[in-house]
């Protein structure tokens, strides 16, 4: 048996270039998911998603309950935010957020002792609904794309007329090393994931089904084939572990051999792509008619006591996080996300908001050892070439990077293409990063393209 | 608590790669090469080897102390430049030369152009090219391997007076008490070229004939040259591509008129190729990027190198064959570029807003 899968292995789909980062996995792949007490406080970032921040329907002092929307869409690239718990709005105030600017944030104060149970929201039957309605549902329930991106779920959803979908690819491959919460989705919540495909099939008017998982987790794959009917239009397909499988394009191309052309979203060749995550929660969130409140968070890596996959509200301050599951000293990097594309954070009572699905406590030496941090002139070497999903040229680019030429960098050797996996500064033996240079440049060609 | 965070970009993880380890293991891979050039050739190739290393390292530390920076010495890539450089000369190439050649080759081949990651030429190869134009007499003057007392004295040309050619008529004297039988002072390659005599290929091969300190033994660079591979410190497309299109380039000649050209194994086996393939073709920095460049390069020094051998003034053309294929590599890149992902194979016209 296991010879065989090892046979078909070779057969699996996959992508060019990529890179094998140790996976790190061990710490919590076995770990069900669990859950935490409440923190005595969230914090509730009023722009969590990308696009225009919601805005508030709640003021000060005033009482919610669990589940109850405490704050609105402001259009249709928005999302409104539903209250994680029962308590009572302290303040809207400016708070830490990860990506480093203070944002507006409402504060709610958890009743201590509340039972905390769901009182919002009917059953709805999703199968009269038709694909408008569920487009708008889906917006309600304020979902984002929960793999990291945060983009609202619903946009995805409205594609613009004379694009036929035929495929809705449901992403499970979890490409970032440490992260276990897709592939705990997968093995404990299957039945939401693939009554959520099915809701995103019919939102889209897609035939067919097709969840990618990557094949470091076949036990996935065989928990999601066990809830399938037979002869199902929904199936699931185990590819190549490689990062950054996880990627839309990349994920396209190993379970169709289809290529995503540059510049152009998954509608543009019939294809919607959702992550695993997002899809079991409207699985689980469309029938009830429910708004997010929580998600599983993967807080791991060796400065924590107690690594594993928990439900966590939505605006659970790190801090929280920490205390509760034992914090050892010396830690130097927290890191909000997987290590590959994550960023560190600089406060503590940073929240956890809808798209991150991973708390790394790391120290610096189980990172990266001081040979490896070493910096030296780019020798040419081409790591980053062979290593760029993408196929571009990352070593030019650096190199051009460097004299600040980032109209060229843009126009001739495809910068915008560049999604930013990480995988040419991995690969990189002169220890450059190039891809913050790639991030710098990319911000400075927006500012100019603004201000011009 | 929060004061010990500190604040990076991502990704946080690393490879196991980087370039002083890169270069060091390259220098693992020559050691045998270096190896066996002192039991051929005795203890001056040793010494050769050893000046040409030891210059080199130092001209490198040198220049860093004067222009008051860290010195770049510990990255290992001086190293190799200084084997290299002890190789591909002549085992009884006088001492002091050998210096000039190993300073030229960190300093002007090198450092002047801004140091490791900034050189156009592979350092070594441009040592060598000014020791061919500067002592055109010693570099062509060629030692048998094997000799008797080769750990006991060294070749007479090798501790030449500094500033002073080498004694020729001594050297020749030495040799004739050698009495190795059938040795003419010249290599393969110019039996080859001027006589049209077919040397042994097996014996070139594992390395027994006349020939520079480091070049005679394919095998062992060969085989240093699969272990880089097999460690990824090398890109295989490159020695694949000038040993093949050597081999075919050299095999159509020979199947036009046997008897007038070589075959094309003793090509490959024969002279500098092997080396130049495996560790000088291959540096880094001096050799393209883009999947299609390092063929096109590959094929371009191969096919160049057997174009010299045979039709050129000289036996031997790896080393100008490798230094026309560096001054090509900014072309090739350019010419090179990838196609992006999910592009279509003709070039995208949006470039042009």
């Amino acid at each position: 048996m296991t010879t065989l899968s090892h046979l078909s292995g070779l057969f699996r789909g996959t992508f060019r270039h990529g890179i094998h980062p140790p996976d790190n996995k061990h710490f919590t792949a076995s770990r069900p998911i669990e859950r935490l007490p409440f923190s005595r406080e969230l914090v509730l970032p009023l722009s969590q998603h990308a696009g225009k921040p919601s805005v508030p329907l709640v003021r000060k002092g005033q009482e919610v309950a669990r589940g109850e929307p405490i704050a609105k869409a402001d259009g249709f690239v928005s999302v409104p935010l539903h209250a994680p718990a029962s308590g009572v709005i302290k303040d809207i105030r400016l708070m830490p957020s990860a990506r480093g600017p203070m944002v507006e944030s409402v504060i709610l104060e958890v009743y201590p002792g509340d039972p905390q149970d769901i009182l919002y929201g009917a059953e709805v039957d999703t199968e009269a609904m038709s694909p408008k309605e569920i487009t708008q549902a889906v917006q309600d329930t304020g979902l984002v794309g929960l793999g990291g991106a945060a983009f609202p779920t619903h946009v995805k959803l409205a594609v613009p007329e004379g694009n036929p979908i035929h495929t809705v690819l449901i992403n499970g491959c979890e490409c970032e090393p440490f992260l276990t919460t897709d592939h705990r989705l997968m093995l404990e919540q299957a039945e939401d994931l693939v009554k959520g495909t099915r809701i995103l099939m019919r939102a889209m008017g897609a035939e067919r089904g097709l969840i990618g998982v990557e094949d470091n987790k076949l036990d996935a794959v065989e928990a999601i084939r066990n809830v399938l009917e037979p002869n199902d239009t929904v199936s699931v397909k185990a590819v190549q572990t490689k990062y950054p499988q996880g990627a839309e394009k990349m994920l396209a191309k190993s379970l169709l051999n289809v290529e995503i052309p540059p510049g152009k979203l998954p509608f543009s060749v019939g294809l919607g792509v959702f992550n695993v995550a997002t899809t079991a929660q409207i699985g689980q969130l469309l029938p009830m008619n429910r708004g997010v409140i929580e998600r599983v968070v993967t807080v791991t890596g060796p400065g924590v006591e107690r690594p594993g996959n928990y439900m966590v509200p939505i605006g659970t301050p790190i801090r929280f996080l920490l205390e509760c599951l034992g914090f050892e000293g010396g830690t130097r990097h927290l890191i909000m996300g997987g290590p590959m594309m994550g960023g560190t954070v600089s406060s503590l009572d940073t929240p956890i908001t809808k798209g991150c699905g991973g708390l790394l406590v790391l120290n610096e030496h189980q990172l990266t050892t001081e040979e490896q941090m070493r910096r030296y002139p780019c020798i040419n070497c081409g790591a980053c070439v062979e290593a760029c999903p993408m196929l571009l040229n990352p070593c030019e680019l650096g190199r051009l990077a460097n004299k600040a030429r980032y109209d060229v960098m843009a126009e001739r050797y495809h910068l915008n293409d560049c999604f930013e996996c990480g995988s040419c500064s991995y690969v990189c033996p002169a220890a450059i990063p190039l891809v913050q240079y790639f991030r710098v440049a990319k911000s400075a060609n927006r500012e100019r393209a603004a201000a011009s | 608590m929060s004061g010990a965070v500190q604040l990076k970009t991502s990704p946080h993880l690393r490879g196991m790669h980087s370039v002083d380890k890169i270069m060091r293991h390259v220098v693992y891979a020559l050691l045998p090469v270096c190896v066996f050039s002192v039991l051929q050739f005795g203890i001056s190739a040793l010494a050769l080897i050893l000046v040409s290393t030891l210059v080199c390292v130092g001209t490198e530390h040198l220049f860093c102390r004067l222009q008051h920076r860290d010195t770049t010495v510990n990255d290992w890539s001086a190293v190799i430049t200084g084997l290299l450089v002890g190789l591909i000369l002549p085992p009884g190439f006088p001492i002091w030369m050998a210096v000039v050649a190993a300073f030229v080759s960190i300093a002007i081949g090198k450092l002047f152009f801004g140091g490791l990651g900034f050189n156009v030429f592979n350092p070594a190869l441009v040592g060598r090219a000014f020791a061919q134009a500067a002592f055109t007499v010693p570099i062509t003057t060629w030692t048998p391997g094997m000799a008797h007392r080769r750990f006991l004295e060294f070749i007479p040309t090798t501790w030449t007076l500094p500033f002073l050619q080498p004694d020729m008529e001594h050297f020749r004297a030495w040799v004739a008490k050698l009495e190795i039988d059938g040795f003419t002072g010249a290599t393969p390659l110019a039996m080859m070229k001027f006589e049209h005599l077919e040397a042994d290929k097996l014996e070139l091969f594992l390395g027994t004939l006349a020939s520079s300190a480091g070049e005679s033994s394919a095998f062992l660079i060969l085989l240093g040259g699969l272990y880089l591979a097999w460690r990824r410190f090398l890109d295989w497309r490159i020695p694949a591509g000038v040993l093949g299109s050597a081999f075919v380039v050299s095999g159509i000649f020979y199947l036009q008129n046997p008897d007038l050209y070589p075959t094309p194994v003793f090509t490959l086996v024969s002279g500098g190729l092997m080396l130049g393939a495996v560790f000088m073709a291959t540096d880094m920095v001096s050799s393209p990027v883009t999947p299609a460049g390092i063929w096109l390069y590959g094929i371009l020094i191969g096919s160049v190198t057997v174009v010299i051998r045979l039709f050129g003034g000289l036996n031997e053309g790896v080393m100008y064959a490798i230094l026309l294929g560096n001054a090509a590599t900014p072309l090739l890149n350019n010419l090179t570029q990838p196609r992006t992902f999910g592009a279509s194979r003709r070039p995208r016209k949006e470039n042009a807003t």
